[in-house]
């Protein structure tokens, strides 16, 4: 490379050229950097989502390309958030694609030391006829004086503040509505 | 969230987040906002930019205290008595919003001459039966009515035999009651007001709640300058007002002060609470709660609802909304039977089933830890680490016959049977644990599709991204599979018990290569439709109590309005006002500031131009505004109703709280309340000091589990326990830790358990910055870093200094980082009212060190006696105080 090539691409002399007095337009590229582009570009859909967090509900942007997530951003569109993430929101891309994930079905016998596979319809047949026997062997139709109580107590739930409405609504249908079980909890009293 | 219920009829924040941008003033008390919901801050800061002053009080300094213009410490446990002190305050100095106050509060109703204050009963309110320790609100009633029902919280106390309104409907009379609007009759409730809080004196504030008196007053100043018609100030509140014994009242306490300064309903006013789960306060109003059916809609209790029309006499109002309570409950009970729900059987309603009591969380896992609870599902929660005494909560998961535990990962509590510290020491084998555990790998957010509620009402969707991994599925998944499931084992039962999951309709669509079922569905079944066509109702005032309507939840109908899946609704923030209408939809019928029409004055007209917001538009006869008027919209200003109307006739022009029986704002509450119809400074149940106020030293009607695995300390002044503690979150962590211990990326910016001291402390008990210590309780022990700073400081309380420490509660003992987990050193008590923790105020001691044992209360560790010479002091007056174990239903 030539001196003047050399001299000519001094930063300053560029900025000068360029009339960038904050040198943070092109001045600040490089020949690498000025390729660069954010990964998100090359997402083939974007999925409107909502952080899973806490409450204040921020927009988020789910970019995916070939059936994988590539990156989760705040959604500018937001009237809430205006595209901002918190630290948690955030790291919601690895919340949801990190090696922690347990995508198995696992059961631990009585007193077993290990966990062990099953298959999901497997555990879904045992869980149900688990509840049947539970409920048969404790409901109470009446109570000492004659009145109606239509119940159980021997099966308990906990959970519903990180799920979805339509996921709450099915647990207070099935298990209140339909099985007669009472102790159906979640975070909002913890 | 009945302190708001109450109050003003809904229990929801009145406000929404953007709205805050509107306030002149904004008070955060018991939140550290800029900590715990960052991205709402922004609009708290903005503001501050445009001049507003905010006032942050909190036992500790937050990165929230750094931005307000004015912090105050204050004593965990006593802002009641600094809240008291602000109503006291704007009495006594006529700071009041007068006309607000004397038209849209019940601050004219005339009580009943036999009521009697805590003032009179040294801090008691009259109504308490010392046998089942709890209130009977009769006394608490305005002169001359036979009851009304609240809008929230408990209606079947008032359907107890002997309360009052047993088999017939109440609040018939409403109009009737008798009011001065001078206020200076001696029963109306201004005056007794007045009168409850007389003692809550700047220099008491101080007393009671370490705060210098100047700075109080500069506190009341400043919120009293910045409200009235020109100016409007907002609260914002967390758990930290909600966890403790009395943390319903302080809600109250809140609601109280924003309506005397006329801040409800009106831009830049309000009560912003704020919840810490993207869900939770979707889990209330379709809740995932023992005590409630959808849309707020009582449990029936055993002893009232043997009919439906006894149930139906006990919980509807004769006057305010709730006189519309028959078309809900008769809707919902078609959303779950369908066509098996006829009229002749009652639509069903025998098929729910009935309480006798208090079934909670706590009660459930004392339960559990006796032997009584056969199976326990958890989903996406963490109890073990999450909740109080969490070793209370592995002895009950030992009790168990099966656990099935949902989630991402594998959680302390799916774990609890192999690396528990008493199984990791040995104290419990794991070959002695019965209990059966399924895990169930559940769906990420970005894996279904659903709403989401968050903590300003608004449902948002989120839609799929891409299949789950593996055998994960949503929960919504594994619900309607174990539903089918079970309806085919007892599809040819012929036992009359069987035949509510018989009839329950479970007839989902599904889609995709798994057949999973729609949640679209599931939001169209909650918004409702006429049971003829299918077609979904526009909202809940097209619901009907003959059958023909089934709604899954009223208070979310119209979210599905036209056919159209509101909550997905995107139109950019930008492209609409500030209110942002158009993006997601918020309950009810998509209003976003609640009780608006009291932004406008008796005529109808906005208080001021800089704070217009609903107005009556005379020539349109309509109620108009940047908002969907929360009101009858072509109700005028000038009507009133008339003596012997019922039900949505007897709101008038001027009653802007319409869920409410008397269309007005609760100052005093005549029902609804277990603990009282004014909030009252009580101690909470482990406290330095006792009661400066009152003989009385803990909220007498609270619920406590007196247990050997749940042994508390002295009431006050234990010199086993001589420090205050308070618990809370960090950012980069969320609560249990099931969504964050996991991920490297939080995991390495927050790694560990400290506790925070002040530097006096840290003196005073040894205590090395960066060094280990030990915090003890009756309950158990833990071991953290010691994290020395001025963010803490110790308070004075007349002459004695009080120290307290902050914990944060995240970790456990499995996940990518491990700690002792906070909870261990909670007991098990309760607000009666919502049966919420007290983890925001009790004592603890620290020692220098780590911990040599792990020594938990709840596996048979027996706590050091007092030492000789100290005796055990009442927490209650003579004769006063919670029986053996949270009260049963009584006859
Ligand atoms: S560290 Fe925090 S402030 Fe900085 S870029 Fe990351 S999220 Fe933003
Ligand atoms: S990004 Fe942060 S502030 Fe926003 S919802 Fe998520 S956790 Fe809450």
């Amino acid at each position: 490379m030539g001196l003047f090539a050399l001299f000519s691409r001094w930063p300053l002399l560029r900025q000068l050229r360029n009339k960038d007095s904050t040198a943070l337009g092109e001045t600040a590229m490089s020949a690498r950097s000025e390729k660069l582009a954010p990964r998100t570009v090359q997402a083939d859909k974007v999925v409107r989502s909502i952080c899973p967090y806490c409450a204040v509900g921020c927009g988020q942007k789910v970019y995916v390309k070939d059936g994988r997530i590539l990156d989760i951003e705040g959604d500018e569109d937001s009237p809430i958030s205006r595209g901002r993430l918190c630290p948690k929101g955030a790291a919601s891309f690895q919340l949801v694609t990190g090696t922690h994930r347990v995508t198995d079905v696992l059961y631990r016998r009585p007193r077993a030391m290990q966990w062990e596979r099953i298959p999901l319809h497997k555990a879904l047949d045992m869980i149900a006829e688990r509840v049947k026997q539970a409920r048969d062997s404790t409901w109470e139709s009446h109570d000492d004086k004659g009145r109606t109580l239509n119940r159980t107590l021997g099966i308990a739930h906990l959970g519903g503040a990180t799920l979805d409405n339509e996921e709450n609504y099915l647990i207070k249908k099935l298990f209140t509505g339909g099985l007669g079980i009472v102790q159906v909890e979640n975070q909002a009293r913890i | 969230m009945p302190g708001l219920g109450i109050s003003f009829g809904r229990g929801g924040a009145t406000t929404f987040q953007q709205d805050l941008a509107n306030a002149d003033c904004i008070v955060i008390m018991g939140s550290n906002m800029a900590e715990c919901h960052p991205v709402g801050f922004q609009w708290v800061m903005e503001a501050r930019e445009r001049g507003a002053t905010l006032i942050h009080v909190d036992p500790r300094f937050t990165r929230t205290s750094a931005m307000a213009d004015t912090y105050v410490p204050l004593r965990a446990g006593s802002d009641i008595a600094f809240l008291g002190g602000l109503i006291h305050y704007l009495l006594e100095n006529e700071r009041y919003f007068h006309d607000y106050v004397v038209h849209y509060t019940n601050a004219p109703a005339i009580l009943r001459e036999d009521f009697q204050d805590t003032e009179d009963l040294d801090g008691l309110f009259s109504g308490y039966d010392p046998e089942t320790g709890k209130y009977g609100p009769h006394t608490w009633q305005y002169e001359g009515m036979d009851g009304v029902v609240p809008a929230a919280g408990h209606k079947e106390v008032f359907s107890e035999p002997g309360a009052g309104g047993h088999g017939k409907v109440r609040g018939k009379h409403i109009t009737e009651v008798p009011r001065d609007k001078t206020l200076q009759h001696p029963r109306c409730v201004f005056q007794v007001l007045k009168r409850h809080y007389a003692r809550y004196t700047p220099d008491v504030v101080s007393r009671i709640c370490g705060v210098p008196k100047e700075l109080f007053l500069k506190v009341a100043k400043t919120l009293c300058d910045n409200s009235g018609r020109e100016r409007t100030s907002a609260f914002c509140y967390a758990v930290g007002w909600t966890q403790h014994s009395v943390g319903v009242q302080y809600i109250r306490a809140a609601a109280i002060v924003q309506l005397l300064l006329g801040n409800i309903g009106r831009p830049g006013g309000g009560i912003m609470a704020l919840r810490g789960h993207a869900s939770i306060q979707g889990s209330s109003d379709i809740p995932t709660l023992y005590n409630l059916l959808p849309g707020y809609i009582p449990m029936p209790h055993a002893p009232d609802a043997q009919r439906l029309a006894q149930y139906i006499h006990n919980n509807e109002s004769a006057s305010g909304w709730w006189s519309q309570f028959p078309k809900y409950i008769v809707s919902l009970l078609k959303a779950y039977y369908g066509d098996a729900a006829t009229k002749k059987n009652e639509w069903g309603f025998h098929w729910i089933p009935k309480l006798t009591g208090d079934h909670s969380h706590m009660s459930t896992v004392a339960n559990m830890a006796d032997g009584q609870v056969k199976g326990y599902f958890v989903m996406g929660e963490n109890p073990v680490v999450g909740s109080m005494n969490g070793a209370l909560q592995r002895k009950g998961l030992q009790k168990l016959e099966w656990l099935v535990v949902s989630d991402l990962t594998l959680t302390e509590t799916a774990e609890f049977w192999r690396s528990a510290p008493e199984v990791l020491r040995g104290d419990v084998r794991p070959q002695d644990i019965q209990t059966e555990v399924f895990f169930i790998p559940a769906a990420a957010h970005t894996e279904k599709e659903g709403t989401f509620t968050n903590t300003q009402r608004l449902l948002q969707w989120h839609h799929k991204a891409v299949e789950a991994p593996g055998e994960a599925r949503s929960d919504l998944s594994f619900l309607y599979e174990l539903g089918r499931r079970l309806k085919k084992l007892y599809a040819d039962s012929r036992e009359e018990k069987d035949r509510a999951i018989q009839a329950l309709t479970w007839d989902y669509p599904t889609k995709g290569p798994r057949e999973e079922p729609e949640a679209e569905a599931v939001l169209r079944e909650i918004n409702g439709c006429t049971v003829a066509d299918g077609k979904p109702v526009s909202g809940f005032t097209e619901l009907k109590d003959d059958g023909s309507t089934a709604c899954g939840c009223w208070l979310y109908s119209g979210c599905y309005a036209d056919g159209v899946n509101q909550p997905a609704r995107r139109k950019p923030g930008r492209e609409q006002t500030w209110v942002a209408s158009e993006w997601g939809w918020a309950w009810p019928a998509n209003r976003r500031l609640l009780y608006n029409r009291a932004s406008a004055d008796l005529e109808g007209r906005p208080w001021s131009e800089r704070k217009k917001y609903v107005w009556w538009d005379a020539q349109r006869g309509r109620w108009t505004g940047e908002d969907v008027p929360d009101f009858i919209a072509d109700r005028p200003p000038s009507y009133r109703a008339d003596k012997g109307d019922r039900g949505l006739d007897v709101i008038s022009g001027d009653d802007p709280f319409l869920m409410q029986a008397d269309g007005k704002g609760w100052l005093f509450a005549p029902s609804g309340m277990m603990d009282g119809p004014l909030p009252t400074h009580y101690e909470p149940l482990e406290s330095p000091v006792p009661n400066f106020l009152y003989g009385q030293q803990c909220n007498p009607a609270r619920h406590e589990w007196r247990r050997k695995d749940n042994p508390m300390h002295r009431a006050w002044g234990d010199p086993r326990y001589p420090y205050v503690v308070t618990t809370y979150r960090l950012t980069e962590h969320h609560t249990a830790g099931g969504m964050s211990r996991w991920l490297s990326w939080l995991s390495e910016l927050q790694p560990e358990l400290f506790v925070e001291v002040s530097p006096e402390l840290a003196e005073e008990a040894e205590l090395e910055n960066g060094g280990w210590c030990t915090v003890y309780t009756a309950r158990g022990e833990i071991e953290c870093r010691v994290l020395v700073t001025e963010r803490m400081r110790p308070l004075r309380l007349g002459g004695r200094r009080v120290h307290q420490v902050g914990l944060p509660y995240h970790w456990g003992y499995t996940g990518r980082v491990h700690g002792d987990s906070t909870n261990d050193l909670i007991g098990f008590t309760a607000d009666p009212n919502v049966s919420i923790q007290e983890s925001k105020a009790f004592t603890c001691n620290l020692l220098p060190g780590r911990r040599s044992h792990d020594r938990r209360a709840a596996f048979g560790w027996e706590p050091w006696p007092l030492p000789p010479g100290v005796v055990e002091v009442p927490r209650d007056l003579e004769g006063v105080g919670p029986p053996e174990q949270p009260p049963q239903d009584k006859e």
